[in-house]
């Protein structure tokens, strides 16, 4: 067996909390941690002084730093993030080897060898990447990738904060005894690491004393693999990546475009050049970013989808909703970029010899119905939770990503019971609601009625008497937030032509909210 | 005039030639609510006609109901309050619902493109909006072209049947107490098959459970019963 390649790891702490940070427009320095399934899986330096560990549960860690930021942890963000990173890496050195958002590693001799010596190369490459927003980024050398990466990540304890100490080079031929003091868990395997201890096994030099037949008989092939790791020789090679080409139509207008005909008019040739230069790689578009910039230098963007592809006439459909609908620009488009948010390969959304069914049919109607009333003008209806019926039923405009904030299957005390309104307001109708002798109706604290509601009567005055009432049923939500607190009665009133209505009073008087017709 | 025994014969005759039309219909029918067949000519929607439902959501609902049951798109244009919740609880599938809730001064048109996706297309004309026969005709040849159908809730030149809640009793709810729990309706339904007679019937618009049924007691025909004999003769 050969020995492991030497390999150089660069490696930018936090990069996946820090990119989100950015993301979300919070300084590095903030507390900030993201949380997956509950748990904390990335913090920022500042919330980790605070008190903040991974595979902390969320409450604990908010109950320890009580100003954290808490964030849903999304891998694409740090991925395109590091995206600018890895493209000056690979102006200055071909053939890195993304290994995860944040981490990559390249063959070091090479690199030694140009710039006279592992330790040169080294802080040449920390260096490069200063200037990209990735600042305090360490680098390790070492045989094989598993001890390079320790040695970059300052696995050994000799955690540097800034310049030489963030480079750290194991010689070579040293990996086995740099390995040998660190603990188990950093074998990343979470059986291992708890039953070792519990043998007495607390160190990979303890751990790579016991023969390999031994630990292969105990432990299986995946064992074996790790032992192998924890003596040093570590096969697996640095494969370089190849960078992606750049496909991003970007169209600039000088001066400025201030109507949306003129913009649409401008982007189609480059539309139609960014189809074709996709299906060049074999691939096509399924979901879209376009990015809108003012001569001001205020950015409008958003991500579309389709269910199959973008052809290059329906990606300049995109381009003039957004512009319709954008309202942050407030002078004349200057740039328009429209990138590949998700690709797939083109054979995946071959149209088959006698078309696609029916579903295709009802996009392109659809898609045609949203050119002619705009995009949000088409809606697909979905059910939601709340204790309203305008909470529980969501709107969402055809094409995009349906997006329910409350689940229809949490609990819900307090909704009304079924049937539900057949007419639910967009927006609830003021009204008066009177009792036999004219006096407008109320509930006091304990939610009795001031007298028996006898009549309704809408803004343009016209009356209609009611045969019959129920409630109140009182309506407390989220009295914790000042913000968001609603307070309100709800009465269901029939009137004498056998209509029924859902009337709410709140603090402002009453209003229709539904009507069952 | 007939004797009983010419009379039964005749009405055994007349039920066969019926049912071998009903046969012949059915494939150009679109799958109705049980309930509402006896308000509709024929029995049931007609693929490429266009029907009018007056003063109730629930009932053109109802309507869209089994379409959308069998597999079929619906489409509500120009609707901005429907109540999503009931259109699921009617038996509605929401994935193959589309509303166009604003469509403005473009509703015609998109009517019209929806026709080429859509199997029934419920809308509500803009209140100012004057419907004309010119109009009614060129979507009506769209409908047939497609076996589409349309379900107006304000008057439409032409249509099929017209349908409409005359008496509506909710039950369930009192002076201060109980809540709403179903309801009675009478539909009243006329259509120009019937030369000017109007069909009633009594519904559970929903019942107790939800959904929509012929109420048992009240079932009855009101037609007259010379009409009757006028139409065996």
């Amino acid at each position: 067996m050969g020995s492991p390649p030497r390999l150089l790891v660069l490696h930018v702490p936090d990069w996946a909390v820090r990119a989100q940070a950015r993301e979300h427009r919070v300084p590095e320095t903030e507390p900030v941690a993201l949380v997956a399934a509950g748990v904390v899986t990335a913090c920022t330096a500042s919330a980790r002084a605070q008190g903040v560990r991974l595979g902390m549960r969320q409450r604990e860690a908010q109950g320890r730093c009580t100003g954290l930021r808490v964030e849903r942890d999304d891998p694409a963000i740090a991925s395109r993030a590091f995206e600018p990173v890895l493209s000056v890496l690979e102006r200055a050195l071909p053939g890195w080897h993304p290994l995860t958002p944040g981490t990559a590693a390249i063959r070091a001799r090479g690199p030694a060898r140009y710039y006279g010596g592992e330790l040169a190369a080294a802080r040449t490459v920390a260096g490069l990447v200063a200037g990209v927003r990735a600042s305090g980024a360490r680098v390790g050398v070492a045989d094989g990738l598993f001890a390079a990466e320790l040695a970059a990540r300052g696995a050994d304890g000799l955690r540097g904060s800034r310049g030489a100490d963030a480079v750290r080079i194991v010689p070579a031929g040293g990996a086995g005894a740099f390995l040998a003091p660190l603990p188990v868990a950093v074998l990343g395997d979470a059986e291992l690491a708890s039953l070792l201890p519990r043998l007495g096994i607390r160190t990979l030099g303890a751990f790579t004393a016991l023969t390999e037949a031994d630990v292969a008989a105990r432990f299986g092939p995946l064992g074996a693999r790790l032992h192998a790791l924890a003596r040093g020789s570590d096969p697996r090679p640095a494969t370089p990546r190849i960078p992606p080409r750049d496909i991003d139509a970007v169209i600039d207008f000088e001066p400025g475009a201030s109507r949306v005909d003129e913009v649409a008019f401008g982007v189609r040739a480059a539309c139609d050049d960014f189809v074709r230069a996709l299906l060049g790689e074999r691939l096509v578009c399924t979901a879209l970013r376009v990015e809108l910039r003012g001569e001001n230098g205020e950015l409008d963007e958003r991500v579309w989808l389709h269910p199959r592809s973008f052809s290059p006439a329906e990606v300049v459909d995109r381009v003039r909703w957004q512009l319709q609908a954008a309202e942050t620009l407030r002078s004349p488009v200057a740039r328009v970029r429209v990138s590949p948010e998700a690709v797939d390969p083109v054979h995946v959304h071959e149209t088959g010899l006698w078309g696609t069914g029916p579903d295709e049919r009802v996009h392109s109607v659809l898609s045609r119905v949203q050119g002619m009333v705009g995009h949000r003008g088409v809606l697909t209806p979905q059910l939601s939770g709340g204790r309203r019926p305008s909470d529980r039923q969501t709107l969402v405009p055809w094409g995009d990503r349906s997006s329910v904030a409350r689940q229809r299957s949490h609990p819900w005390p307090g909704v009304l019971p079924d049937p539900p309104p057949t007419t639910v307001y967009a927006v609830p109708r003021p009204l008066r609601v009177e009792d036999a002798r004219g006096r407008p109706v109320t509930f006091d604290e304990r939610g009795r009625v001031s007298a028996a509601p006898a009549v309704i009567v809408s803004q343009t005055g016209a009356r209609r008497d009611l045969t019959a009432w129920a409630g109140p049923w009182p309506l407390e939500e989220r009295w914790w937030d000042p913000q968001a607190a609603r307070s309100a009665h709800r009465v269901q009133a029939v009137d004498a032509s056998g209509c029924a209505w859902l009337l709410v009073l709140d603090g402002e008087g009453w209003w229709a909210e539904g009507r069952y017709d | 005039m007939f004797d009983s025994a010419h009379t039964d014969e005749i009405r055994r005759l007349q039920d066969r030639i019926h049912g071998m039309q009903r046969t012949r219909l059915a494939d150009r029918a679109l799958p109705t609510s049980a309930a509402l067949a006896e308000l509709l000519p024929e029995g049931a929607l007609a693929a490429g006609g266009s029907y009018v439902v007056e003063g109730s959501t629930a009932l053109a609902l109802e309507l869209l109901r089994e379409p959308s049951r069998a597999g079929a798109w619906c489409a509500v244009v120009g609707v901005p309050d429907l109540g999503v919740e009931a259109a699921a609880a009617a038996g509605i599938e929401l994935e193959r619902l589309v509303l166009v809730p604003q469509p403005g001064e473009q509703w015609f048109a998109v009517v019209s493109a929806l026709l080429d996706a859509v199997a029934v297309v419920l809308v509500q004309p803009p209140a100012r909006a004057r419907v004309g026969e010119a109009l009614a005709g060129r979507l009506a040849a769209r409908l047939r072209q497609r076996g589409a159908v349309l379900v107006a809730t304000r008057d439409w030149p032409r249509a099929q049947a017209r349908l409409t809640v005359t008496e509506s009793d909710w039950a369930g709810v009192g002076a201060g107490f109980g809540h709403l729990a179903a309801r009675q309706v009478t539909v009243a339904s006329s259509s120009p098959a019937w030369q000017g007679r109007t069909r009633s019937r009594r519904l559970w618009l929903p019942d107790a459970t939800g959904a929509v049924s012929a109420v048992a007691a009240r079932a009855a025909d009101e037609r007259p019963a010379s009409a009757r004999l006028r139409a065996l003769g």
